[in-house]
């Protein structure tokens, strides 16, 4: 009896030694993980995550005060990344921060502008090219689509535009396959419940 | 002469409706009254215009320049005037519109000053490709790659082989086979002037055994020195046999490296028809202003090859062959690989080879769940495993399809061909495809939103630090300034000070000397009254 | 989901109810032979077991709201059942078929997605089931050629249990020629004495009768190759590697073990070989891995077979190596076109 206690601690203590030499030994030094984390996301830096940007949203990932699932214009996409990236489950899009939408810009009616400078104070990525009292102009092709300058404006002439799919930008859409798929399903019986209510 | 031919994994045999378009030689079509020319007509950037709206243009005239190194320049099909440069619909499977150069033609086709150059071997490598670049040529196969760049064997690259794809595999198409027993001796010019581009030693010409009469054709154009260096192949006849890919493989058993092009192992492949182009480029000048195309299909009661020019509206060509009242499918190209339109009211660009017209019976196809028969994986001259393909893209797993080599599908269609659950493979991977680019691109914006984000916050933070620094610089200014001001206050106060202390002390030195009215005795002021009474009564006096 | 359909715009005529009409008239002739040497028996389990499992099907895609009419008529379901009443003996009951069939359809194929997404061939979960579950009623094989079983007589058994009078079960029913080995060299006697003290049981090949059923299954089995319906890699893998492990052991001792004819014309080794072993959904996908799973069922044949609880093996083996398949097409991955270039 007591030999078969004294072989199996030092077996123990054996496996111990080696797993830990081998943590030492062996340790990765990997890249920090919040900017391996903000890589994924989109910069849109719209907020809709509760953060004031994507870089603390990453932040507030790696300290594990935040979840995956909070970045609506990342979409499933990104969460998919994300929990391949940390390892851990992917999660449906908490629907509380938003819905994920259409990519879209704003542009202003030039002919409301005030030239307040509100807007541009506003835009995270400075794609309002202006000047006080001087017109004001979204630049299309860097409009992230956070609509932070929405809010802010007095006279209100900023307005949300889908961004124009060209030729170049056509993608092939995913084929119709007439096999429902269990949210295909779960989706008719909403709809049929919302019918009959 | 028989050359040795290697095998090719996979591929399908199938039905090539080849006779019904090749029973009449090929004609001109008549000069349309409109041509839409787009300024996107190849792989690479879209040329610019050069010409504006109401100038008078002349046949051959470059109207758009290439902008950038993958770029070609547009000419006039004819002679016209510019009636419009906007947005119209072009040949694309999504149906959109694209800029356009639109010529009215004035019926008198006339052509600019042509440049001929029938001793282009004085004339040197890239002396010669500008010449092509600048006539606007591109792979006339179907892919539309500006072809100077593949006549550019690029720094440390050996050419050994050139070798012109004859094979035209897909059914229905026959306008490369009417081009080689029409013009066989055009092509063999343009392979000469490309071998001279190239500075390449041996070529080859493939054809498809169904195309005897090409074949033939070929042959006896060859001249008995270009017999020495040029092989005229027939290959056998199997879909895709005609990728070039593929090609390469049968006709010298080497295989292209995945991602990789047939220049990094020597090879350069071309079209005939651009061979053609090349030929009629170089020795007479001509820029690239018309092609044939191929009119056929169950639905077209005349099926025939056309010598068209670029620009010409596709309905007007349909019209000159007739077409059936049952007819209800238009695809440009073949029925593999082509691409279905609903309108044809879009012309005639230079990548456009066919176009097939059927009577399709409308009828909701079911698509049953994959069997994993496995089929696909038989006959994909890729060898990938569309299964897997299938399943990773229908996951929207787009790492994992690219795992699985996504890049390397040539999309010929034959996985979807065989496929018993009729499952439309070809598409979920151009859907991947497209999904992917767009990821990238997306990727390369928010990089770009994310630096701006941050340049953002560094200017704040700088505006920040300025102010700081102002104000801690106004800040030291005004003690500097407020301490001399109280000294002098100072000073000021202490004089007024001794000033008021002097004379108090004055007073009080006047007040210590007793006054002599002071501390008077008795007698002392009985005198002063009496002396008081008798000064008043002198007063009164006076 | 638009309605922009990319090329190809032509198809194959082939589907998937040809497929599988090809498989079944390829069974017709091995099944046929069947009933001529072991009665009707087999004949009113395919029909119990076609029926239960057509209504089987019909009811759980009314379940799963799902479209009836295509999976009904792609025949998938009526091969299933095909293939587990051929795998029943002649003379169990009506509810045996009716049972292993509903488990087959319901549980093996429905439950895990569907047709294409099970991972188990279910016929054979089916067989494996009843096999496990009802013990007794799985040996109530009859020997080949017993007169006196008419349609009716048969019919009458398997509905209601009652044997005409004259005849009783355990007269009728016996050992099939695989289990009498089985049993015969674990007592300790030799090959030899099998046959000479059994010879009732064995023909030329292997036992007497199901030697020509596996032939005519082997011959239906090589149409289906020839009209390419089913790849040769599978068969080949499974038939060689049995073949082999037979020859091996069989020229080590020949007394106690059985030849490699024994083995292939014995039991249903050419019935799971060309037919079980080939359903696409449930084997490997790439050609490397076929004949990798092919050769894992083969072996396995062998070894539940001589050394095994059960006679026969073809169920087990089969469910086995079902379960590596996602193993062997993670690893067997075919060579892409220019794989061996430089990039």
């Amino acid at each position: 009896m007591l030999a078969t206690i004294l072989a199996i601690a030092t077996l123990a203590i054996i496996f111990g030694l080696i797993l830990g030499f081998a943590a030492i030994r062996f340790k990765v030094e990997g890249d920090p993980i919040v900017d391996k984390i903000d890589a994924v996301l989109p910069q849109t830096q719209c907020g809709q995550c509760t953060y004031p940007g994507c870089r603390p949203y990453a932040e507030a990932i790696a300290n594990g005060e935040a979840q995956i699932n909070q970045c609506p214009p990342g979409g499933e996409a990104v969460i998919h990344e994300l929990a391949d990236l940390l390892g851990v489950d992917p999660l449906p899009l908490n629907e509380e921060h938003g819905e994920h939408t259409e990519k879209t810009v704003v542009y202003i009616d030039e002919q409301i502008c005030i030239g307040c400078t509100l807007c541009i104070q506003a835009c995270p990525v400075d794609a309002i090219a202006g000047a006080a009292k001087l017109m004001h102009t979204v630049i299309e092709d860097e409009c992230t689509g956070c609509d932070l300058c929405i809010p802010v404006c007095p006279v209100d002439c900023i307005y949300v535009k889908p961004v124009t799919e060209t030729i170049n930008t056509w993608k092939w859409p995913l084929p119709e396959v007439n096999q429902p798929t269990l949210k295909d399903l779960l989706d008719l019986k909403h709809i049929k419940q919302e019918q009959q209510s | 002469m028989t050359m040795r031919l290697w095998k090719i994994f996979g591929g399908l045999k199938l039905a090539g409706h080849k006779t019904m378009s090749m029973e009449d030689a090929t004609e001109a079509t008549p000069l349309p009254k409109i041509l839409t020319l787009p300024l996107k007509q190849h792989i690479g950037h879209a040329a610019e215009a050069i010409v504006n709206v109401g100038d008078k243009v002349l046949k051959g005239q470059m109207i758009a320049a290439a902008k950038d190194y993958v770029s070609t320049p547009i000419h006039a099909s004819s002679s016209g005037t510019v009636i419009a440069i906007e947005e119209r619909p072009v040949p694309h499977p999504s149906g959109k519109t694209t800029d356009c150069i639109v010529i009215e033609t004035d019926g008198e086709d006339k052509w600019i000053e042509r440049v001929e150059n029938a001793n282009y071997r004085q004339l040197d490598a890239s002396a010669l490709r500008n010449i092509i670049r600048d006539s606007g040529i591109v792979g006339l196969g179907g892919a539309g790659f500006p072809s100077f760049i593949k006549l550019n064997p690029g720094p440390g690259n050996m050419v050994d082989t050139l070798i012109l794809n004859g094979a035209e595999c897909e059914p229905y198409i026959t306008c490369d086979a009417m081009l080689m027993q029409e013009h066989g001796r055009k092509i063999i010019d343009g392979l000469n002037i490309m071998r001279h581009a190239l500075q390449v030693e041996r070529c080859i010409i493939a054809v498809e055994d169904n195309k005897r009469a090409a074949h033939t054709m070929l042959v006896n154009a060859l001249q008995e020195h270009e017999a020495e260096y040029i092989d005229v192949v027939q290959i056998p006849t199997l879909y895709p046999a005609g990728g070039e890919k593929q090609l390469i493989k049968t006709l010298t058993g080497k295989e292209v490296p995945s991602n990789g092009l047939p220049i990094n192992i020597g090879i350069v492949c071309h079209n005939v028809a651009t061979a053609a182009a090349v030929a009629d480029a170089v020795l007479e000048g001509k820029p690239l202003i018309s092609r044939y195309v191929t009119v056929t299909g169950e639905g077209i009661e005349h099926p025939r090859n056309l010598d068209v020019l670029i620009g010409t509206p596709l309905n007007e060509i349909i019209e000159l062959c007739g077409k059936r009242s049952e007819a209800n499918q238009y695809i440009i190209g073949g029925p593999m690989m082509g691409f279905e339109i609903a309108d044809t009211n879009i012309p005639v660009i230079k990548t456009c080879n066919c176009i097939l017209i059927q009577n399709k019976k409308t009828e909701a196809e079911f698509v049953m769940p994959c069997i994993r028969c496995g089929q696909c994986a038989a006959v994909c001259p890729a060898q990938l495993l569309p299964q897997q393909l299938y399943w990773y893209a229908r996951a929207k797993n787009f790492d994992k399809t690219q795992d699985y080599n996504l890049f390397d599908c040539i999309e010929c269609g034959c996985c979807t061909y065989v496929c018993p659950s009729h499952i439309p493979l070809v598409q979920y991977y151009r859907f991947a495809k497209t999904e992917i680019w767009a990821q990238e691109q997306e990727k390369k914006s928010s990089d770009i939103a994310r630096q701006r984000h941050e340049f953002r916050q560094f200017r704040m933070e700088r505006k920040k630090a300025e102010n700081e620094e102002r104000k801690r610089q106004k800040k030291e200014l005004l003690k500097k300034v407020s301490g001399k001001k109280d000294s002098a206050d100072d000073a000021k106060k202490a004089a007024i000070k001794e000033a008021m202390e002097r004379v108090k002390a004055k007073r009080e030195a006047q007040s210590a000397i007793a006054k002599n009215t002071d501390n008077l005795t008795e007698k002392q002021k009985k005198e002063i009254a009496e002396i008081e009474a008798r000064r008043k009564k002198a007063k009164e006096e006076n | 989901m638009s309605s922009i359909h990319s090329s190809p715009y032509i198809k194959t005529n082939e589907n998937v109810t040809r497929m599988m009409l090809a498989v079944i008239f390829a069974l017709i002739p091995g099944t046929l032979v069947y009933i001529h040497f072991f009665g009707w028996g087999v004949m009113i389990n395919i029909l119990i077991a076609i029926i239960t499992a057509l209504a089987c099907e019909i009811g759980i895609l009314k379940i799963r709201q799902r479209p009836i009419k295509p999976f009904i008529y792609d025949g998938t379901a009526v091969l299933t059942a095909i293939l587990l009443a051929l795998a029943l003996p002649t003379l169990a009951p009506w509810w045996l078929a009716a049972l292993g069939a509903a488990f087959a359809i319901i549980i093996a194929k429905h439950l895990y997605g569907g047709m294409g997404y099970n991972p188990f061939n279910p016929a054979m979960v089916g067989y494996a089931m009843l096999l496990i579950a009802f013990p007794k009623e799985m040996t109530a094989w009859i020997a080949a050629e017993t007169h006196g079983l008419t349609f009716l007589n048969t019919l009458n058994f398997s509905l209601f249990n009652t044997l005409p009078d004259g005849i009783s079960y355990d007269a009728l029913t016996m050992a099939t020629p695989l289990d009498t080995i089985k049993t015969q060299l674990s007592l300790g006697y030799t090959l030899d004495e099998v046959h000479s003290s059994h010879s009732s049981l064995f023909g030329n090949l292997a036992g007497y009768g199901w030697e020509w059923i596996n032939i005519m299954f082997l011959i239906g089995g090589l149409v289906l190759i020839f009209i390419k319906v089913i790849s040769w890699h599978i068969p080949v893998a499974v038939l060689g590697s049995l073949s082999i492990m037979a020859m091996l052991f069989n020229f080590a001792d020949s007394g106690s073990y059985a030849p490699v004819s024994f083995h292939l014309f014995g039991g249903a080794a050419m019935l799971g070989a060309f037919f079980i072993a080939t359903d696409p959904v449930t084997a490997a996908a790439s050609t490397k891995g076929r004949l990798i799973y092919g050769a894992g069922i083969g072996i396995l044949i062998y070894v539940i077979r001589t050394w095994g609880g059960y006679p026969d093996a073809i169920a087990f083996s089969v469910l086995l190596m079902n379960m590596a398949v996602p193993m062997i097409d993670y690893y067997y991955k075919p060579t892409v076109f220019g794989a061996t270039g430089k990039s």
